[in-house]
């Protein structure tokens, strides 16, 4: 026993001794960190829910299908929000000629956009249409809850689940459908995207517009045609036939292109709905003033390609500044040449000659001669 | 045995209400064109679950299944025997405000007789299969069932069969169509997979919590990826609708895309 303690002191000696000269460095880091001026790592607070603000009244959200975006929200308190929205079973085209066994959020892939604001309750009631072959559910990432949601809101066909939760955070959020098995309600198209406004509100911009991309397993080759079921090998590889934004090859081409006129600022709310593949969000023709990575509230600026997780989204806003077409891509560049990963922002106007010129010549050059050199 | 236990854990009600419920029971010989329906004898077997304690296989008893599902015309005959269960009359306990409502009245399934009977609730083909003489089948006797395609009794471990089935679930087809437009299994019994979900006796075991054998799955992890945890074979998405279908299910539930079949023990 006098041996234990004798030993345990020692110990207790060298911990102590250990502890201590951690304390001094953390001090001597500390002082250092505060004379050069750089914030202290991992300094931020984590907010604590103490009280929810006051729920008045009640309105029912209005749900957009993409790339449209329900307008801003003008109101300065928290209010009910009921959505409906309803899970539609359909032969929907991938590409031209192209049919696939869509589920869909509302209708549309990606879903319906919803908007609320920070300190919302929004009551959800999702309802599955009653030529609905199986059940479904929704995750909202913006939920703060098992499942996001899910385990609340599984629905059989013809039925409809009401839930309700807090918008606690604001950010840009992916919602999916979550019922077993996951990865085919998602392959199939069961995603979207709900912004939840900051209290504070969003800086106005001239236009807005709702762009998700996702990739699809047929068990066919991009746009061959005719009707394509899902293929579980394709799928598990992790090799999409298609990868698309909002869907379909021609979602934002040619007559479906998103407008802008030269000068003007845009909000694209990007999403990614995977189900597997994670995006390198690029707009060929502009850099990004500003994006919101990962949905979130920090801002980055003068950025190139932002990445979108599979389940993810980012917020980007930029100027247009000279007439022409935007292409969006995704960056992981074969996605783009061979999968369908392509959208266009057109932008019409007059030229701005002193930021970008166009081709000024195209002349011949005269190759090196031998007694040049 | 133990079995027979968590049935009665999990049913009391029906158990005790099918008198009350009004049917006639086996033998009214009104029931007897509807109880000659064409069976099937499955011989016994074991075979692993989705879910299943200690991912161990189960032991299948043989037993008979319907060659079909029940038709709407089968269905008729049912109703108009028993007169409780018309959709007039059925009380809201036994089937919830849908059932039978793709008819246009108590005996007007309208045309599609020969096509599977839906929007019937658990209770509804219970007291049918009760009727005709039968019983519904368990949940082992029917995904047992269900493994074979037309050569072999287990062809759920060739992946090109997987996805055959898989592909049968999410083909959409309204209004559904005759039964027997889907494949005949080895047994001889059809429609198995791509008409309509079915009824089986014990349709909650899986997320039944306090089961004698799914105990460990609690209700509602069929979800997102909780839906994978436990189960015996991650790769079978069919199997995986199947339990998420019935997951969602109550005693009084009805749907139009859920019908049912019935079976019998083997003499
Ligand atoms: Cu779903």
């Amino acid at each position: 026993m006098r041996q234990f303690d004798t030993k345990s002191k020692a110990i207790w000696t060298v911990v102590g001794a250990i502890g201590a000269l951690l304390a001094v460095s953390a001090l001597a880091f500390s002082l250092s960190s505060a004379r050069s001026g750089a914030t202290v790592a991992y300094a931020d607070p984590i907010p604590s829910v103490t009280s929810l603000p006051e729920v008045r009244g009640e309105e029912y959200a209005v749900l957009t299908a993409p790339p449209h975006v329900p307008d801003p929200i003008t109101r300065n308190h928290a209010t009910r929000v009921i959505v409906e929205l309803e899970t539609i079973e359909q032969d929907m085209e991938l590409a031209p000629g192209v049919t696939y066994n869509m589920w869909t959020f509302g209708g549309t892939v990606p879903g319906s956009f919803i908007r609320v604001r920070e300190g919302d309750l929004v009551e959800f009631r999702l309802r599955n249409r009653h030529d609905s072959t199986v059940p479904h559910n929704i995750d909202l990432h913006a939920v703060s809850g098992p499942g996001g949601g899910a385990k609340a809101s599984l629905t059989m066909p013809g039925h409809e689940t009401v839930f309700e939760f807090r918008a606690l955070h604001p950010g840009l959020y992916v919602y999916h459908c979550a019922t077993a098995p996951v990865g085919l309600h998602v392959a199939n198209g069961m995603y979207g995207l709900i912004l939840v406004e900051p209290r504070e509100g969003m800086k106005p911009v001239d236009r807005e517009y709702y762009v998700m991309q996702s990739e699809f397993y047929t068990d066919s080759g991009f746009n061959e045609q005719g009707h394509h079921p899902f293929s579980m090998e394709r799928a598990l590889a992790e090799n999409p036939s298609y990868v698309l934004f909002n869907g379909h090859t021609e979602a934002l081409m040619g007559e479906n292109a998103l407008g802008a006129n030269v000068g003007e600022t845009i909000r694209l709310f990007v999403g990614n709905g995977g189900p597997n593949l994670a995006s390198s969000f690029h707009v060929i023709g502009a850099v990004l003033d500003n994006v919101y990575p990962e949905g979130g509230t920090v801002a980055n600026h003068n950025v190139q390609t932002t990445l979108v997780p599979a389940g993810g989204s980012a917020i980007t806003e930029f100027r247009v500044n000279v007439p022409g077409d935007l292409i969006l891509v995704d960056h992981s560049i074969f996605r783009a040449f061979n999968k369908g990963a392509l959208g266009t922002i057109a932008v019409s106007g007059e030229d701005k000659l002193g930021i970008f010129s166009g081709q000024l010549d195209n002349r011949p050059y005269d190759p090196p001669t031998a007694h040049q050199h | 045995m133990v079995r027979l236990a968590a049935l009665l854990l999990i049913f009391p009600l029906p158990l005790t209400s099918a008198a009350q419920a009004g049917v006639e029971g086996a033998g009214d010989p009104r029931a007897g064109l509807a109880a000659a329906a064409p069976t099937a004898v499955v011989r016994g077997g074991s075979y692993v679950p989705l879910y299943s304690p200690e991912s161990g296989a189960v032991t299948v008893e043989p037993f008979r299944m319907d060659r079909y599902p029940v038709t709407r015309g089968d269905f008729v005959a049912f109703v108009a025997s028993n007169p409780r269960w018309r959709r007039s009359q059925v009380p809201g306990v036994f089937a919830d405000s849908r059932y039978l409502s793709d008819w246009s009245g108590d005996l007007e399934p309208g045309d599609r007789l020969d096509a599977p009977v839906t929007h019937v609730s658990w209770f509804a083909a219970r007291a049918y299969c009760t009727w005709v003489g039968k019983r519904l089948p368990r949940v082992d006797e029917w995904e047992f069932a269900a493994r074979a395609d037309e050569t072999r009794t287990d062809a759920m471990g060739d992946r090109s069969h997987k996805a055959r089935i898989l592909q049968l679930y999410t083909q959409r087809r309204t209004p559904l169509p005759p039964v027997g437009s889907t494949f005949r299994n080895l047994y001889g019994i059809h429609d198995m997979h791509g008409l309509a979900w079915e009824w089986v006796l014990d349709f909650n075991t899986v997320t039944a919590a306090d089961d004698s054998r799914g105990g460990d799955r609690k209700d509602g992890q069929l979800y997102c990826a909780a839906g994978a945890d436990g189960a015996t074979d991650r790769e079978d998405y069919a199997a995986f609708l199947r339990y998420a279908f019935r997951s969602t299910l109550q005693g009084t539930t009805t749907s139009a895309v859920l019908g049912f079949r019935c079976a019998a023990d083997l003499e």
